[in-house]
């Protein structure tokens, strides 16, 4: 939408029945997918453009979105992937040193949905209580029962598979480090680019690998570790992923990310189920039960790993989420191996966690169990 | 990880008298404290000079000093209670400044006093400029180029090394005091040299100048195990170059993208591990350069703060009890988090709305004072304001501020500067620079330009750009019929004040038509986690959403207020709004006690207020906290949320009090005395007619609508003649005028004040002496709380004079006069609740001077004496209790004298004179305890930080009328054997009573005269009594001079006598401790002779 041009309505409808009235921004357009909210009061580029969000439409929490622009640096990819955009206050204008771009305008460029106006608050207290919510937003259609009955039809988040949309398609190198220590072979489940430039900080030479990839492929390049991202939805709906890092257990040191942790926990045996309403922001507090260090974290996930399904003998939860006691991380007793659901990476978020980084290096070092 | 149990016993410092960068914030701190750490079975020791405190209560500690905070003191409280451990980051700088000088004194070792928190060395890295540079740097912290100074000499080399523009900042000071910026050396000499004069330690920083980049402030937290958490992020709105605390500012940042925040939050990380908090909360302040991003660290506080205060309501976090905690050794993660429950402390907030912070002002009362906003903190108060958008929170705190405005304009009374005057008000930071700010946009000038001169951020110029818009909008739509327009409005923030002036029509008729549309608030929870979890400490603001619509489902009902709690139970207590002069500290503790009052009786309790330094914005004071501005229209929306059985508007100053006519009008059930009984007290005609009727006597007066009728009726009374305009409080535009010249002069300017009401004029009673009295009355009968005799003349502000309870000169028979007029008044207005009298008695004359149907100034002074907490038996009262019911039916005599001093902001203001008068200008109170009167005034003097010299030079020099008396303070110093140096006339008197006084020189007599004598030698006091208009100026001057040398001065005769009795009791005894839980007990077991006064 232009400046000056008049102001297009647009909806969010939910399964429920409610239909929240708000303007549109961004591309025109009708996109349907799971509702959440995100508690991060800032790093609005980083979390649009976080393939992690595919099949999602995700609210802010925080009212005033846009007030920094989009800028090249701070995007986790290069388009929106986010089905949808729902904020309280658009800003009219975006002000910061480094911005390049307003975010509508480069929201209407990628033909990404948006819309303002919402009471993102009723919206968030409405999915605390009745959890994740199909919900369909746009200025195409406005009237609000046939928008209800379109949320309703939508076949939902779960059991699908969305990391096939946002893999990439073939082997691709990843940021180059510095000084090249270890080879890393990364399955990019939908892999933000700051795990990447991290992997790079820490003297990793990594290849990206399409998510479809077997292990036999990864191994025959005879990689140092093996890492596996983040990504969308339903970890059991990957089972070619779970085959993969199962067939690369014990061969190769493994750190796992959010979806990359869930479907480690699958590899090893364990079980994963959804969260009511899921973890999305950058302020959950995570203990190490080892150091007993408290970590503030960036957080995004709707699935999580039962620990109790895991096999005790061999596999340790090591991190605990403080707000709900749910696992927030894992290693294993033998074999240079651990993921956490957390994102040590951030973007957006805290960098507490970045040492982990660290920890996958000396695994790789050492070949010890971490 | 448990608590520690190897310390039982933790004395707590807290911060004194209330003064302009140190004001009730940290009785909100303490008083928290003081609660978490008796709750972890800790006893508490405190000690605080200022009696008007919640964390003063005697509830609140174990054992509770009212006493100066002085490393004397305090090491004769140490050596009555044997603490283990010294809490020193609750008390704000005061009360980090006194427990180092304990350290430093060896004091804490020598006693076995463990510092907690942040040891000493601590505090120190992070105080001292030079060795947190050099930590900065260690650190890898960028910081801006700078060079530490002891000389003039070392700070001109400095300043030629670095370049202009430059900062100074003293080391070791309140607020900033005696910084400032300098472009050039003539500014850079004079500031260096009074930093150089008012730092302990004779130390400024000379600084790279950054004003004009982007200022921010992070609030964190640390526990002993390393693990840190950001509560909130602040953006100041005013860039570098303004004190933050004299900035408008915003939580959370605004204008930072994640990763900009992140590094920051890195950065302040590691600040706080370099300079090695162990635990508890610090305040760490940055400035960005907005064309670069280039990042600077500016300063740490390793304390809670004023900041911490804000972060804290702006949250709901609550960082002074967690750090109380984290001081005894939890951890954060072994914290709940209050307003969850369910959820660890170890967290960061997260906020779903935008809080913007707007300092207040007092210039009005220092008209000489230099009204620049600079790196030295000026403003004595400040409000919050809560709303989905910054647009909405401005307004609302424009509108909280008690500066007569409804928002950002619009309400009629914008100032319009011409062109010229415009940009200045924009260049130069001022108080109404956001009003500028607005009428440059409304005329046009673009958000570039104000930019330009500015340097504030385009995304707050374009969101108040945004509002401006709106004002247009609104102003083209009268009456608009639909509603989305109204939604826009008031999601935007405007009053319906504003759209009603907008509009053309009258406020209360907007509200009908809003309504009548369906546009009503919402009420949303500060909950720290943006909703993701349920909340259980009922905390709200207001703003407007549209509510969705459901169709084929149930949706979701939205949020609930108090369900279950039926309306007959709900008592609603209406706050003071920001602090000013006149309206501060003392009105909140009324308001905090009137619910701790209530609930005790049943009560479920409803706090308004829009003042974040307080314990009644504290979420733990009432049942229902609403951080809303309060005016008529906030309010009116709350007890329609709430359908309150009961409003009280009569303890918290003059805010709540404006309201209440209107509040009754509109239907709101006000309790306690009678809005009408309160306007007829008000109401000088009225209050004549009463006096009249009571048989009682008040100064001949008359009430003027003219300049004409003014004069007449002050020839007729004869001058001197005490004139106002009606409707104030602390002496807002009172004076005392001795001619028609000055008499014109005043209504000249009066008229500004406040049109609406005429002037009063009353004949002054020259030489009376004054007499507070404070008393409660249930209808049935009426008791006095405490008589108060004040030290100075009637004239000076009652907020201003010292004070003595019980009165120590007045006669038996005049004390039963006062006493009967009091309980004649009270009955007459039939006072359910509080009232205060101030009377002066001329010989054996009482007369009336003013009635207060409301609580006083004096209540927390009073109750803290006579051990009953009268607030909160006021509360139980207006809810229908009586004082026989409540067992207080009888005066209590106290075997002890108090006296109330107060505390000025002089010394921020250079070149404002000190001297006292009817407008009353003090900021705060200390309260001295002791048997006699000596002692206890001079305890007093001692916790106002003045000296109280036992020996050496005194100045004393007086005008003609208190010559005699004069001669006889001089004859008792001399005897002391202080050497007396005076001026001609006053050294004449001295020597007709055998008193030998150095003689110096009048200023207009020529050098060298007093001033060169004073900025010479070492003077340790100076007497000087004004003599009126003629000697003003050079009067003026040598007692700015005595201010700026840190000479303690006294500027009454009666102030002076009182001083002189004070030193001879010192020198005679010295003074002793003793805690208010000892004094109390004595109160309610008096042991015999103990009852008597010793002196």
């Amino acid at each position: 939408m232009r400046k000056g041009s008049p102001v297009a309505e647009a909806r969010l409808a939910l399964e429920d029945g409610t239909v929240f009235l708000g303007e549109a921004f961004g591309a025109p357009g009708e996109t349907v997918g799971e509702v959440i909210f995100n508690t991060s009061m800032t790093g609005y580029q980083e979390i649009l453009t976080d393939p992690s969000y595919k099949g999602q439409i995700v609210a802010m929490t925080y009212p005033l979105i846009g007030n920094t622009g989009v800028n090249r640096e701070d995007a986790e990819s290069a388009r929106p992937q986010a089905e949808a955009f729902v904020v309280r206050d658009l800003s009219p204008i975006p002000s910061n040193w480094r911005q390049e771009e307003g975010l509508p305008e480069w929201l209407a460029r990628h033909r990404g949905v948006g819309i303002q106006g919402v009471d993102t608050r009723r919206l968030t207290g409405l999915l605390r209580e009745k959890g994740f919510l199909k919900g369909v937003v746009s200025s195409a259609e406005l009237d609000p029962k046939r928008l209800v009955e379109k949320a309703r039809a939508w076949e939902g988040l779960s059991g699908r598979d969305w990391v096939a949309q946002v893999t990439c398609a073939a082997p691709h190198p990843g940021p180059a480090p510095k000084q090249k220590r270890f080879k890393v072979a990364a399955i990019d489940c939908g892999m933000k680019a700051n795990i990447g430039r991290l992997l790079a900080d820490s003297g990793c030479e990594t290849t990206i690998y399409p998510a479809s990839t077997a292990a036999a492929t990864i191994l025959k390049e005879k990689p140092d570790g093996l890492f596996v991202s983040n990504g969308p939805g339903d970890p059991e709906a990957v089972p070619y992923v779970i085959e993969t890092v199962r067939n690369c257990l014990g061969k190769l040191p493994i750190f796992g990310i959010c979806l990359g942790h869930q479907i480690v926990g699958l590899a090893l045996g364990g079980r994963t189920f959804k969260l009511k309403f899921g973890h999305h922001g950058g302020n959950h507090p995570v203990l190490d039960l080892k150091t007993n260090q408290v970590e503030i974290t960036a957080q995004n996930h709707g699935f999580a790993v039962d620990p109790d399904s895991l096999p005790a003998d061999a596999v340790e939860v090591t991190h605990l989420n403080l707000n709900d006691r749910t696992c927030e991380g894992l290693r294993h007793k033998k074999w240079p191996l651990f993921s956490v659901q957390y994102h040590p990476e951030a973007a957006p978020g805290p960098h507490d966690a970045g040492h982990l980084f660290d920890r996958f290096v000396r695994m790789m070092e050492t070949g010890e169990a971490p | 990880m448990p608590k520690r149990t190897d310390i039982k016993k933790i004395l707590i410092i807290g911060s004194g008298p209330i003064i302009i960068s140190q004001a009730c914030e940290f009785d909100y701190s303490g008083t928290q404290a003081c609660k978490a750490l008796r709750e972890e079975g800790y006893q508490v020791v405190l000690v605080n000079s200022n009696p008007a405190t919640i964390m003063t209560d005697p509830e609140f500690a174990d054992r509770t000093y009212i006493e100066p905070i002085t490393p004397e003191a305090i090491e004769k409280i140490i050596v009555r209670e044997r603490p283990d451990a010294l809490l020193p980051t609750l008390g704000g700088q005061t009360g980090l400044n006194v427990a180092m000088e304990l350290a430093r004194l060896g004091i804490l070792e020598r006693h076995g006093v463990e510092m907690i928190g942040a040891r000493a060395d601590t505090i120190d890295r992070a105080e001292n400029r030079q060795r947190f540079k050099e930590a900065m740097l260690n650190a890898g912290l960028d910081v801006p180029r700078s060079e530490v100074a002891h000389t003039i000499e070392e700070a001109h080399a400095a300043a030629k090394r670095i370049g202009f523009p430059l900062v100074i900042r003293p080391a070791f000071t309140l607020g900033g005091t005696g910084g400032g910026s300098a472009d050039n050396w003539e500014d850079f000499d004079r500031i260096a040299r009074l930093g150089l004069a008012l730092s302990v330690v004779s130390e400024v920083l000379i600084e790279e100048s950054v004003e004009g980049w982007k200022e921010f402030e992070l609030e964190l937290m640390r526990d002993r195990e390393n693990n840190c958490v950001v509560i909130c992020s602040i953006e100041n709105v005013d860039p570098m170059g303004v004190h933050t605390g004299d900035s408008i500012t915003v939580a959370p940042v605004q204008t930072l993208t994640d990763r900009e925040l992140q590094g920051m939050r890195d950065d302040a990380i590691t600040v706080m591990r370099a300079i090695g908090v162990e635990t508890g909360g610090s305040n760490i302040q940055f400035a960005v350069d907005p064309a670069t991003g280039r990042r600077v660290v500016i300063e740490m506080n390793p304390r809670v703060s004023r900041s911490s205060a804000l972060a804290s309501k702006a949250t709901g976090f609550p960082i002074a009890k967690i750090a109380a905690k984290l001081a005894v050794g939890f951890l954060l993660h072994e914290l709940p988090n209050d307003i969850t429950r369910k959820t660890p402390a170890a967290f960061e907030p997260t906020l779903d709305y935008c809080v913007v912070k707007i300092p207040r002002w007092a210039f009005e009362k220092f008209p000489d004072a230099d009204p620049r906003l600079t790196i030295q903190m000026k403003s004595v108060g400040e409000v919050m304001a809560i709303g989905r958008n910054f647009k909405e929170a401005l307004q609302k705190g424009l509108r909280s501020l008690e500066i007569g405005r409804a928002g950002l304009g619009a309400d009629g009374k914008d100032p319009l500067w011409e062109a010229e005057a415009l940009t200045q008000k924009l260049r130069v930071p001022n108080a109404d620079r956001i009003f500028a700010i607005r009428q440059a946009l409304v005329e046009g000038r673009s958000e570039a330009e104000i930019h330009e001169i500015t340097r504030i951020d385009p995304w707050f110029l374009r969101e108040i750009a945004q509002i401006v818009a709106m004002e247009k909008t609104l102003r083209a739509h009268p009456r608009a019929s639909e509603p989305e327009l109204l939604w826009k409005g008031k999601r935007m923030g405007f009053s319906d004040r504003q759209i009603g002036f907008l509009w053309g029509m009258p406020e209360l008729e907007v509200r009908k038509h809003r309504l009548a549309l369906g546009v009503r608030p919402v009420f949303y929870m500060v909950d720290t986690c943006a909703a993701e979890f349920e909340a259980v400490t009922p905390y709200y603001y207001s703003t407007y959403e549209q509510p969705p619509v459901t169709v084929m489902g149930h949706g979701h009902q939205g949020a609930r207020i108090n369900p279950g709690t039926p309306p007959s139970k709900k008592i609603m207590i209406l706050g003071g709004g920001p602090n000013r002069i006149g309206q501060g500290i003392e009105f909140d503790y009324c308001c905090v006690h009137a619910v701790f009052g209530l609930k005790a009786a049943g009560f479920k309790t409803i706090m308004v207020n829009s003042n974040p330094e307080t314990v009644s914005t504290d979420y733990d004071t009432a049942d229902t906290l609403y951080f809303e501005p309060l005016t008529l229209e906030d309010v009116l929306n709350i007890i329609d949320a709430e359908r309150p059985a009961g409003v009280i508007v009569q303890l918290g100053g003059q805010t709540p009090l404006n309201l209440a006519l209107a509040l009754e009008a509109a239907g709101a059930p006000i309790i306690g005395t009678a809005p009408a009984q309160i306007d007829a007290a008000e109401d000088r005609k009225k209050f004549s007619a009463l006096i009249e009727r009571l048989g009682l006597r008040q100064p001949p007066n008359g009430t003027a609508m003219t300049v004409e009728e003014a004069v007449a009726i002050a020839d007729r009374l004869t001058y001197p003649v005490l004139v106002r305009p009606s409707y104030v409080l602390g002496g807002r535009a009172m004076e005392i005028v001795y001619d028609e010249t000055g008499l014109k002069a005043y209504m000249a300017a009066a008229t500004l004040v406040s049109p609406e009401h005429p002037i009063l004029v009353d004949k002054f009673l020259e030489d009376a002496i004054e007499v507070d009295v404070d008393l409660i009355a249930d209808g049935k009968q009426a008791v006095v709380g405490g008589m108060l005799e004040h030290v100075e003349q009637a004239g000076v502000h009652s907020g201003d004079a010292a004070m003595v309870l019980p009165p120590h000169t007045l006669s038996p028979e005049i004390i039963e006069n006062i006493r009967q007029a009091g309980r004649a008044l009270a009955a007459a207005l039939e006072v359910r609740g509080l009232m205060n009298i101030q009377f002066a008695v001329k010989g054996k004359q009482v007369f009336v001077l003013e009635v207060n149907p409301r609580a006083s100034r004096t209540i927390p002074f009073v109750s803290k004496a006579i051990g009953v907490p009268l607030a909160k038996l006021a509360a139980r009262v207006m809810a229908g209790e009586t004082l026989e019911g409540l067992g207080f039916t009888r005066e209590v005599p106290i075997g002890f004298t108090a006296v109330k001093e107060s505390v000025f902001p002089f010394s921020r203001f250079f070149g404002v004179d000190i001297i006292l008068g009817p407008e009353m200008r003090s900021t705060g109170e200390v309260m001295g305890l002791d048997r006699s009167f000596g002692i206890a005034f001079a305890k007093s003097q001692i916790a106002t930080y003045s000296q109280v010299p036992l020996s050496g030079t005194v100045f004393l020099s007086v005008k003609d009328a208190d010559k005699p008396a004069a001669a006889e303070i001089g004859r008792r110093l001399d005897r002391m054997g202080f050497k007396i140096v005076s001026t001609g006339g006053t050294a004449e008197v001295l020597r007709q009573v055998g008193v030998e006084a150095q003689t110096v020189r009048k200023i207009h007599e020529g050098h060298p005269h007093v001033l060169d004598f004073l900025q010479e030698s070492k003077v340790d006091l100076v007497i000087n009594t004004p003599a009126g208009k003629a000697t003003k100026r050079d009067e003026q001057k040598i007692r700015s001079l005595a201010v700026s040398k840190g000479i303690p001065c006294v500027t009454t005769i009666q102030g002076a006598r009182a001083l002189t009795t004070g030193i001879e009791s010192l020198r005679a005894s010295g003074f002793e401790v003793r805690s208010l839980q000892e004094w109390h007990e004595e109160v309610r077991r008096p042991k015999g002779k103990e009852k008597l006064i010793s002196k």
